[in-house]
């Protein structure tokens, strides 16, 4: 298939991966941000193809995993609301709340739907007209733009029963959440392309010299990440540091600006918590006051929810890059995608989902 | 019944989920849970164990092949078939399965009020083609009508029997180490087609279902090969990961396989690949897959081949006495990665 198999060849992939083997003398440890990139990583088996002196460990950049508890639990407390069609992209709704998950709402009756794109649910509310459409919106940077946009249309074509509850995180305070912490052992990062490919990264770039690490923005095949791979080794091995663009095909470096400003428009930057890691300083993004007709946190009155996290799941950990899947003891015993302690072991970008369902025989 | 008066008689086996949620039916791991704790629970008995797509019986020193199914799709109508031609060939398929050469058929309606006519009738001469197709015939049935709201359109149920041929045997369990393992052509098809149409994605081409009645290339091979073919499964839901990963169960075997062996047409792959969907686990209606002897593998390839529903087939890969209950795949670029049972339904992703 084309622009697929290209970036899956065989071939190509060898010499990528002899080049890299030939280029380490020491040890290092990577990061790759972006969930996508997690599970090529693990389904093509590059993790285990690597010199030994390479450890990759899994960043945040799963959308469903960092989405706090209590928001899932107001989700399900609104989709359970009587008159509400509630709308999401399919992988939140096997995410555990404290009780229960957006699909047993479902199961119970709840009108839970799936859409591929939040104008879906923007025309759901066009012909409910007397019923509440809720989407969730949770994403990094990549979903913003579209959503933005939902909210915008509904808001200019008057689509008042449409509101969105609003979970979105930012990909570049979170590395630096990362890197400022003291038992951070990340040398350098394989940056997510797709967050890239909307908000260019001349943003990363004080953060790599703050911090004094490369970075790779990197696409997300096979031959992308092995590329982005040998990128981030030879800039290590040199001693060089700054932002090198792996994914040229589809990042430039001041990202798409028409983008940029839609999101601008619509959607204001501020504290957000992170799940199984905490607040962290303007990481997140919520509607702008002039939508707030618009934001489903306002017009639907839930309480406040606080939740604890299962004491068991190490996801926080993960996330940070600090421990990998398999080292936590509840992994595939006490915590499998049947009955997950975590988000990482049900969304599909998830770093425990990837372990288990591509590596659980092989750790 | 109350709760309380169910478990006076006996306690509900399964703890995790009180209520039955759409991943029970979606032929992955949450089904099979719901099988062997409900069903076999409750009906322990040697030949529901085998967990085949059919039952084989033995009487009066013959055996025949049992088997039931039932087709709730949603929309009733497709491309390239209908619920009629898909509840047909469907439980033809789970009788081959079994070996069986196809005797008859059942067929039993559940109409929800205000279905139209004309629906039903294009949907009966379907069924009458596509048994007419397999020379299989419809010898009984039944018709129940529901109040409007109390069911989707139309549901059918299919039973079929047939004769089982003499001297063989099929069953997950007869895997062994240097069997190959084959399929019949091209994967994850039907279940894209579904989806396009149920989702209202559009693509440049119209994706039909391949769905078909396969006893009369299972009947070839088995001609061929005979007790040399150990294994054959129609991977229906859960696709053909959720099959392998059961027959390694079963056989107490590993298996290998090979990405770039394993044939996906193009535009079905896109659809995957949009979709964040793994070919590997979405259904086939009209697939196969045959765990035959090793030294027989390139004859039988030859004989799929040589049948029209099986021009594509291909050889995927090989049963190993490593890794036992286990199935790893080399990705196309050489690494390994293990290949689990479905868990959950397959959801589309997020980005």
């Amino acid at each position: 298939m084309k622009y697929v198999d290209e970036y899956r060849d065989a071939a190509d992939s060898q010499k990528m991966l002899a080049a890299i083997h030939q280029r380490v003398t020491r040890e290092w440890t990577l990061m790759e941000v972006c969930g996508g990139q997690t599970h090529t990583l693990i389904k093509f088996g590059i993790d285990r193809m690597l010199p030994e002196q390479v450890q990759i460990v899994h960043g945040p950049g799963c959308p469903v995993c960092v989405t706090p508890l209590e928001m899932i639990d107001r989700a399900i407390a609104i989709a359970r609301m009587p008159n509400v069609i509630f709308t999401s992209f399919g992988d939140m709704l096997r995410v555990p709340g404290s009780e229960t998950d957006l699909l047993s709402v479902k199961a119970a009756g709840g009108d839970v739907r799936i859409v591929y794109s939040p104008l879906d649910a923007v025309r759901i509310a066009e012909q409910n007209p007397h019923r509440e459409v809720v989407f969730f919106a949770v994403g990094f940077e990549t979903t913003a733009p579209a959503n933005a946009m939902a909210v915008w249309e509904a808001a200019h074509r008057g689509v008042l029963n449409f509101s969105m509850l609003v979970s979105h995180v930012l990909v570049p305070p979170a590395m630096e959440a990362i890197l400022s912490a003291e038992t951070n052992r990340v040398q350098g990062f394989l940056a997510a392309g797709h967050v890239c490919a909307i908000m260019g990264y001349h943003e990363y770039e004080p953060i790599a010299q703050k911090y004094r690490v490369p970075m790779v923005v990197t696409g997300f095949e096979p031959l992308d990440l092995l590329h982005g791979t040998l990128m981030l080794i030879e800039m290590l091995e040199d001693g060089r540091i700054g932002v090198e663009n792996q994914y040229a095909r589809a990042v430039r470096r001041e990202g798409n600006t028409v983008a940029q400003q839609t999101v601008s428009q619509v959607f204001m930057a501020g504290e957000r918590k992170w799940r199984g890691i905490g607040e962290i300083p303007a990481s997140g993004l919520s509607l702008r006051p002039e939508y707030a007709a618009h934001d489903a946190e306002l017009r639907f009155a839930v309480g406040t929810i606080t939740a604890d996290e299962p004491a068991e799941c190490i996801s926080g950990a993960i996330m940070q890059g600090h421990q990998k899947p398999h080292q936590c003891p509840a992994f595939g015993t006490r915590c499998t995608p049947e009955r997950p302690l975590g988000a990482p072991m049900v969304s599909s970008e998830g770093a425990c989902a990837a372990y288990y369902n591509y590596g659980r025989v092989l750790a | 019944m109350s709760v309380a008066t169910f478990n006076l008689e006996c306690p509900l086996p399964i703890a995790d989920y009180p209520n039955v949620v759409l991943a029970h039916g979606g032929g992955g791991r949450l089904s099979r849970t719901l099988v062997e704790k409900i069903f076999l629970g409750a009906y322990p008995n040697e030949v529901l164990a085998t967990l085949h797509d059919g039952a084989v019986l033995d009487v009066h020193g013959g055996r025949i092949a049992f088997s039931t199914d039932s087709y709730v799709i949603d929309p009733p109508f497709f491309p390239g078939g209908d619920i009629g031609s898909l509840a047909v060939h469907g439980t033809i398929n789970d009788l081959a399965m079994c070996g069986a050469t196809p005797l008859a058929l059942s067929a039993g309606f559940i109409l929800e009020e205000g279905f139209p006519m004309a629906d039903l009738w294009r949907i009966a001469l379907s069924m009458r083609d596509a048994a007419a197709a397999a020379a299989t015939p419809i010898v009984t049935g039944d018709t129940k009508v529901v109040d409007r709201g109390k069911g989707d359109g139309i549901f059918i149920n299919t039973t079929g029997v047939g004769i089982v041929r003499p001297g063989i045997e099929l069953a997950p369990r007869r895997a062994r180490a240097g069997d190959a393992v084959l399929v019949s052509g091209s994967i994850a098809t039907h279940g894209i087609a579904i989806m396009s149409i149920r989702e209202g994605l559009e693509f440049e081409t119209q994706l039909a279902t391949d769905s078909a009645a396969l006893h009369g290339m299972v009947a070839s091979l088995l001609d061929t090969l005979g007790s040399d073919v150990h294994v054959l499964r129609d991977p229906t839901r859960g696709g053909v990961a959720s099959a392998l990963c059961e027959i390694a169960d079963s056989a107490s075997v590993g298996i290998d396989i090979e990405e770039a062996a394993i044939p996906v047409l193009d535009e079905v792959r896109g659809a995957c690949e949009i979709l964040g969907f793994d070919p590997l686990y979405v259904a086939n209606e009209g697939k196969l897959i045959a765990f035959v002897a090793a030294e027989r593998a390139d004859e039988a390839l030859a004989t799929l081949r040589a049948h029209p529903l099986g021009g594509e087939a291909a050889r995927i890969g090989t049963v190993t006495s490593e890794h036992s209950g286990h199935v790893l795949q080399r990705s196309r670029i050489g690494g390994l990665r293990a290949i689990e049972m479905l868990s959950g339904e397959q959801l589309p992703r997020i980005c």
